[in-house]
């Protein structure tokens, strides 16, 4: 192993775990049924939302390179599909990857 | 130590129709490519995902280390895409915390926290007992680490055969996943408001910021939420 690959690694999980320890550091004052629970609820599903948004609109690697358009279109086409199926998380994702896949290489 | 039953409870949710089994299958895949075209070894790319299992942090890693940034600016970069683990662990963990549990296991068990597994959690808790819940939690985790780890794998050794047509097929699986998993989510108005909110400042914020936009407009949106929610409540 390359020890500039290991260390890029190592920074990587530790820059990760940090966020994580830390949260379970303050969830232990925390209690369910308080107002602060509900806030940092709000806050997690937030940012979750902003995080998967944002890579829609503004992929990062090979999905930047497919059509704006296209992109969106899959993914409100895969949401119906997931209502029309009672909640299948199946059969979206894998339509999305082969709709997404072969109008990418018409297009 | 861990409750057998229900760890494989847990880790059977990998079998279920809501399962992130195919997602998490497929954005692994990816990165497993990714790195083996970034030079990384079979060995290196499993340490990765086994050691940070988060996708945007192997993402930002990644692209990171193709422009040669140094170790401090890795560990920031990461560090800032993500601190959203931080709201996410603060707003599960107290579900599962109950005081015939150890407290090792939240400390150990909190890497498993992607959100794949959390969206699970967060969406079937009620259905397990409160001290059995850790155990579960471990189950799911588990199940969704090894989903990560032999997706790399197989992203690895497949590289070759993936075409760019491909990769981005399964590129888009995981937003996918996500986005159908938190429309499914919205059960009440402060979840509802700060999903919809999140999705819109979050891009927006993009244009101002496109490293602090998740955590601005993510706080910005869930403070605004948690405060309608509380007046509609009153």
């Amino acid at each position: 192993m390359s020890s500039s690959i290991v260390l890029a690694i190592l920074a990587t999980s530790f820059a990760t775990y940090l966020s994580r320890f830390l949260g379970v550091v303050s969830a232990e004052k925390i209690k369910e049924t308080s107002k602060w629970f509900r806030w940092f609820n709000c806050l997690a599903y937030s940012t979750l939302a902003a995080l998967i948004a944002r890579s829609i609109i503004f992929p990062a690697g090979v999905l930047s390179e497919s059509d704006y358009l296209i992109r969106f279109m899959v993914i409100i086409l895969s949401i119906s599909i997931f209502y029309i199926t009672k909640r299948n998380l199946v059969y979206p994702t894998v339509f999305s990857a082969i709709i997404l896949a072969l109008l990418n290489n018409y297009f | 130590m861990i409750n057998s039953k229900n760890f494989f409870l847990g880790f059977s949710c990998i079998k279920k129709i809501d399962s992130p089994a195919i997602a998490l299958g497929a954005c692994f895949i990816a990165i497993g490519s990714l790195l083996k075209n970034l030079g990384f070894t079979i060995q290196e790319s499993i340490f990765s995902t086994l050691l940070t299992y988060a996708l945007p942090g192997s993402l930002v890693m990644a692209e990171s280390l193709l422009v040669g940034a140094s170790l401090l600016n890795i560990f920031l970069a990461v560090w800032l895409v993500n601190a959203r683990l931080y709201p996410m662990t603060v707003s599960l963990m107290p579900l599962l915390m109950h005081e015939s549990q150890p407290k090792w296991k939240y400390y150990l068990s909190c890497h498993f926290i992607a959100v794949s597994a959390w969206l699970i959690m967060k969406n079937n808790h009620e259905t397990v007992k409160k001290n059995n819940r850790i155990d579960f939690w471990i189950g799911i985790g588990t199940a969704t680490w090894c989903v990560a780890i032999i997706g790399t794998i197989i992203g690895f050794l497949a590289s070759d055969y993936l075409n760019k047509d491909m990769m981005i097929g399964l590129a888009i699986v995981n937003p996918v996943y996500f986005s159908c998993m938190m429309v499914g989510a919205m059960k009440t108005i402060e979840i509802s408001l700060s999903i919809i909110l999140g999705a819109i400042l979050g891009p927006l914020f993009f244009f101002v910021s496109p490293e602090w936009s998740i955590l601005f407009g993510g706080f910005i949106a869930g403070t605004v939420a948690f405060f309608i929610g509380e007046i509609n409540v009153k």
